[in-house]
């Protein structure tokens, strides 16, 4: 299916929707936003993308497997929590940098076990649609 | 009791009477594209509740509910589209 209406939006709102994904996972978890609903956000606009435009495109357009990011996003997830092991701390304990980042404001491990799930919310997302989709094009 | 106060209650009122109005074409639309268009339509009516509801209750971030959903609803629609697209192609 090519549709020219389709395609022109497309090329518009997925950039949108991709900053938009940004602007929630760095939004962090006191106000409505953080890494799931990012990553929900992130993985739509690849499916916008897939449905304009065909599999074949997308995986073009992500250079990289999506086993490859649920495998990163359980990396940063798993250092995340790592860190209070090695501050003789316990477990998962959340660690805050004192000086505030220029674009993500407050950095911590929080906020990396944030990015971890974004990741891993795009990965699985992702590899459930190229599975349907390669399924019933055939 | 401002002018805002009232006529963000009128419109409340108003855009719940188009809820039931489109969902009397939802449950009786004799093709499913009327479905299909009464859902986004639903979906529009939905994002202007939730601004006016923010405007009523001074909550500044339902209105990013609203930008989500306004992208959101738009995909879903493309989607049902799309496969009744293909479905129209598989019988003929």
């Amino acid at each position: 299916m090519y549709s020219i209406i389709l395609s022109s939006t497309t090329r518009i709102v997925t950039p949108l929707l991709l900053l938009f994904s940004f602007f929630l996972l760095i939004r962090g978890h006191n106000e409505p936003g953080g890494g799931f609903v990012g990553g929900l956000v992130a993985a739509t606009a690849f499916l916008l993308y897939l449905i304009a435009f065909g599999v074949l495109r997308v995986k073009r357009l992500l250079r990289i497997e999506p086993l490859f990011l649920i495998a990163l996003g359980l990396l940063i997830t798993l250092v995340s929590s790592l860190f209070g092991l090695f501050f003789q701390e316990e477990f998962m304990k959340g660690f805050w940098l004192k000086e505030e980042i220029p674009i993500l404001g407050k950095f911590g491990t929080p906020f990396l076990f944030d990015i971890g799930v974004y990741f891993l919310v795009i990965g699985v997302i992702l590899k459930i649609i190229f599975s349907l989709a390669e399924e019933d094009k055939d | 009791m401002s002018f805002i106060y009232v006529a963000a209650n009128i419109s409340m009122v108003l855009l719940i009477c188009s809820v039931v109005l489109v969902l009397i074409r939802l449950f009786r639309g004799p093709s499913i594209e009327d479905r299909i268009v009464a859902l986004d339509v639903l979906s529009v009516i939905g994002i202007a509740i939730i601004s006016v509801y923010s405007v009523l209750t001074q909550t500044p971030l339902l209105i990013d509910i609203g930008i989500m959903l306004a992208i959101l609803s738009f995909i879903g629609t493309v989607a049902l589209a799309y496969y009744l697209h293909k479905g129209l192609k598989k019988n003929v």
